[in-house]
């Protein structure tokens, strides 16, 4: 879909820069002239949504680092003067705080949307990839950011996490060491965590700009699976997609201001406020509710290096999907197993989420091996076979075609899906 | 295929309800606090909820007259006692209040500390010198600082309550725990054995027994409130109200901007409703001349 | 079939050309308008706390006052404390220097108003309106040049008041400036004697 550029510049300043450095141009042609699938429905604005929740994320994360101090003995002190003193302190921790589980809650939406419609295939593939890059960088930010309180649940969330290294034949005991700087958590470790936790933000915007310029190249997936074909497919990008994320944009604000205003610490756990204690490990230790179903993976296995490598095995699977999944159709609109299979999975991803909250024992253990074996069979078995017994549904000849509900009879001279992008229309 | 997916994932919640009872039957290991606190009304829940002026004075009486003879208060400053949305004590109070306690300050020019009367800006003098001290002074267990102990502590809420608490907003789990634990000592049951030095109480989070006596009775403080000339004002001087009244002043020592947040949330959630009508018509206008 | 295909850029009320002698605002306009002038007021509105946390925080601005006590002082001798993070100079004049400032006429200073949290803003800088009230031997002072910020040192300078050793600012034995780059006389700070050796500062 790179097609030739829409943009003209009008003003002697817009030519100036325009010959210099076409930023603007590229702005243009990305954001504005750019086309997109006109049957895009709400699921595709998460991918706006967490921009702006990474951007949001860095601003409240930079301005809070302005008055935490990344030290043992008083971290767990700043936060609270940020949350007593500072002005507006309480309002930016909150937004930070509750913003990581936003982010983490537009990402699911994000990969699951990705996962029904195929946009793991052929030829996204890279895409896909970097989006799992993305996650993975999250998890380590997240992971890194919530030791920074140095509350109880911080404190023994770092231990058991770098103690997951540890599993590692026969180097594990010194990475676990080096990832410490010490023989236990402590000092070094919530140094040099603040340090990457303020990085990692940085190098997730970086992979953002290539998994954007990414899907620039292939152009977006659609609820119909079907590739753009004529002009008509296609609005552009402003106003229609901006407006349309806008929208979606507003209306998840709505659900981030209730979380920050009025529950602020309902993600959170009574724990956190609580400070330090290396001798001391609360009776119920969790993670935060984002990491719960990899929790529950990871208890599922009775052996300590079983239990990393199936934790490391379920998020590295994202990885394979587009080579474990064998059918060509894109959109699980149009293949009625599949469907099927997926909503079994998202239950199954929240069931282990709700298992991982819960104490290790009873019933809950035996469930959780179960939900976990189905995890993996859903990708290793279930994703590979479908592809071979699955008889997809006919599927619409063009996007217009399935927005009409009858074929698209062309009514003027489509221009080539190569160059789509909208022509001017003022004068 | 709509149906379909209703009743598989009605299928799926079926196994995992089947699977939390099976769980429930066999557990191994006792669950703390034995009994679930009880859910007091505070003034202070809600999306417009605000805390009540004299019962965080009152609180802090019982505080300064019990608690603090055990427990530190480390990161409250005096001059929060004056803020909006507080005890909102005035500034000639706070001065008062502060001037009634010592505190160590410097070194002074001879490189000695030296002690003075407290002022606004200092903070609650902590009891003991150090955790080892209060430790060493109270058995072995020392007690807790209070300054967060309100968002520092809250029994899990289980299946569906912790749904349904999202749209009541309910953020009290603090304070009630606070009540129930301070309301909650009793004679512990038959065959139950309590060690010397610690007091059962079934609303402990974290065993059926804890270290700390049961701290209020009836009549153990005065209310300043109650000792004025009008009678309306007069509350009951019972270890229930004692409780609440702490509980509510420690919820606020652990939030003071509490009120600032509610009245600032119901601002930004109505201004993102008006938004989300107007972008939501704008886009219906951007739209209409194409099917989508 | 009189069905017409929705063009892919919606036309006619959608892109008017403002310049059109003829164009007028549509209902639409007015819409897209409000949205985007309502979405900009929430986004300044965002912005105050970002900005606002950087001033002082509610615990610097309670650290406000601090009290010295002068008792042992000597005239001739100076001393130096530390209020709000700077330093705050304290001299115990002599009589030639009181009588040195005293003789100096407004007209020959560079910057003649007072410069003391103590009075009016635009008081004249009077030996009298430069010492501590009633404690006339008393000259306290913050200790901070008034050009870039430099600590001036004591009992040095063509004045044997203070001398900026950074760019060399000369202030009497009342503080004032008499000859370099500094605009100001040396701040006065809000003072008060609590009892006669006792100042209070802040």
């Amino acid at each position: 879909m790179q097609g030739t550029s829409e943009y003209t510049p009008r003003t002697g300043i817009e030519r100036w820069i325009d010959k210099r450095m076409p930023l603007p141009r590229l702005m243009y042609d990305s954001f504005v002239s750019y086309p997109i699938p006109r049957n895009l429905n709400y699921a595709y604005a998460f991918g706006g949504i967490l921009s702006v929740m990474l951007i949001s994320q860095i601003l409240t994360g930079v301005v809070l680092a302005m008055h935490y101090a990344a030290n043992s003995e008083i971290a767990f002190t700043s936060v609270e003067h940020i949350m007593r003193d500072v002005n507006y302190g309480w309002l930016l921790r909150y937004l930070h705080m509750n913003g990581s589980s936003m982010f983490f809650l537009a990402v699911y939406v994000h990969i699951f949307r990705g996962l029904y419609y195929g946009s793991y295939k052929s030829p996204r593939e890279i895409q896909w990839l970097l989006g799992v890059v993305l996650f993975l960088l999250m998890m380590a930010t997240a992971f890194m950011g919530y030791v920074l309180p140095w509350g109880q649940m911080s404190f023994w969330a770092a231990t058991v996490i770098t103690n997951l290294f540890s599993a590692i034949p026969l180097v594990g005991d010194a990475i676990r060491t080096w990832l410490w700087g010490g023989f236990s958590v402590g000092d070094p470790t919530l140094n040099r965590f603040f340090s990457l936790h303020y990085l990692l933000p940085f190098m997730i915007a970086g992979v953002v700009i290539l998994h954007v310029w990414a899907f620039h190249v292939t152009g977006q997936t659609n609820p119909t699976g079907v590739e753009p074909k004529s002009r008509r497919d296609v609005v552009p990008f402003t106003p229609h997609a901006t407006m349309k994320d806008a929208v979606a944009l507003v209306a998840f604000f709505l659900v981030f201001a209730w979380f920050v205003f009025y529950m602020p610490n309902y993600l959170g756990h009574p724990d956190n406020y609580v400070e330090a204690n290396p001798l001391v490990t609360p009776p119920h230790i969790v993670p935060e509710w984002y990491f719960l179903p990899f929790y529950a993976i990871l208890r599922a296995i009775p052996s300590k290096l079983g239990g990393v490598i199936a934790l490391g095995l379920s998020v590295v699977v994202l990885f394979l999907v587009p080579w474990l999944d064998t059918s060509k159709v894109l959109s699980a609109a149009y293949r009625p197993l599949y469907r099927i299979f997926f909503w079994v999975f998202v239950v199954v991803c929240i069931g282990l989420g709700y298992i991982g909250a819960m104490p290790p024992e009873g019933g809950y253990i035996i469930a959780g091996q179960l939900l976990t074996a189905y995890y993996f069979i859903h990708f290793f078995i279930i994703l590979p076979l479908l592809g071979f017994i699955e008889t997809p549904k006919p599927r619409p000849a063009s996007i217009t075609e399935a927005v009409l509900g009858r074929p698209d009879e062309p009514g003027e001279p489509a221009t080539p899906a190569g160059a789509t992008a909208m022509p001017e229309r003022r004068g | 295929m709509l149906k379909l997916i209703t009743q598989l994932s009605a299928a799926g919640a079926l196994v995992l309800a089947s699977f939390a009872m099976a769980s429930a039957a066999e557990e191994a290991l006792p669950h703390f606090p034995l009994k679930e606190p009880e859910e007091v009304d505070w003034s202070f829940s809600g999306p417009f909820g605000t805390y009540d002026q004299q019962q965080l004075q009152r609180g802090f009486q019982v505080y300064r007259e019990i608690c603090s003879a055990c427990h530190s208060l480390n990161l409250v400053p005096f001059r929060a006692l004056g803020w909006e949305g507080g005890p909102h004590f005035s500034e000639e109070e706070v001065k008062a209040l502060a001037a009634e306690y010592t505190v160590t300050d410097g070194p002074d020019d001879t490189g000695e500390m030296f002690e003075r009367p407290g002022a606004p800006y200092d903070y609650f003098p902590a009891p003991f010198p150090n955790a080892k001290a209060a430790a060493y002074a109270n058995g072995g267990a020392a007690p807790p600082d209070l300054s967060v102990i309100a968002q520092g502590r809250g029994v899990e809420r289980g299946f569906p309550t912790f749904i349904t608490d999202i749209f009541t907003t309910y953020q009290e789990g603090g304070p009630d725990y606070i009540h129930a634990l301070l309301t909650g000592y009793e004679d512990p049951p038959e065959g139950e054995d309590v060690r010397p030095g610690q007091y059962y109480n079934p609303h402990y989070a974290y065993a059926a027994a804890l270290a700390m006596p049961p701290p209020l009775f009836d009549d153990a403080i005065t209310y300043a409130q109650n000792e004025d000339e009008d009678p309306n004002n007069d509350v009951p001087q019972t270890v229930d109200q004692y409780s609440k009244d702490v509980a509510a002043f420690l919820m606020w020592a652990a939030e003071p901007h509490m009120e600032a947040r509610k009245s600032m949330g119901f601002t930004v959630l109505a201004f993102l409703l008006i938004l989300t009508a107007l972008t939501y018509y704008t886009k219906r206008r951007v739209w209409s001349d194409v099917e989508h | 079939m009189s069905y017409t295909y929705p063009t892919t850029v919606p036309e006619s009320a959608s892109d008017p050309d403002p310049s059109d002698p003829h164009y007028q605002p549509s209902r639409r306009d007015f819409f897209v308008i409000a949205t985007g002038a309502f979405a900009a007021v929430g986004a300044v509105a965002f912005v105050w706390p970002f900005v606002d946390q950087m001033n002082p925080d509610a615990s610097a601005l309670a650290l406000a006052s601090i009290e010295v006590d002068v008792s042992a002082m000597e005239p001739g001798q100076s001393i130096t404390v530390v209020w709000r993070g700077k330093p705050v100079f304290i001299r115990y004049r002599t009589d030639e220097e009181i009588a040195a400032a005293k003789d100096t006429q407004l007209s020959e200073l560079k910057d003649p108003v007072a410069r003391n949290d103590n009075l009016e803003a635009g008081a004249p800088a009077t030996d009298e309106n430069r010492a501590a009230a009633g404690h006339e031997a008393f000259l306290v002072m913050v200790g901070i040049c008034t050009h870039l910020g430099c600590v001036p040192l004591g009992e040095a300078g063509d004045y044997n008041g203070w001398f900026c050793p950074c760019h060399g600012s000369v202030y009497d034995t009342a503080g004032r400036i008499r000859h370099g780059p500094a605009p100001e006389n040396l701040l006065v700070p809000p003072l008060t004697f609590a009892d006669d050796t006792t100042i209070k500062i802040g």
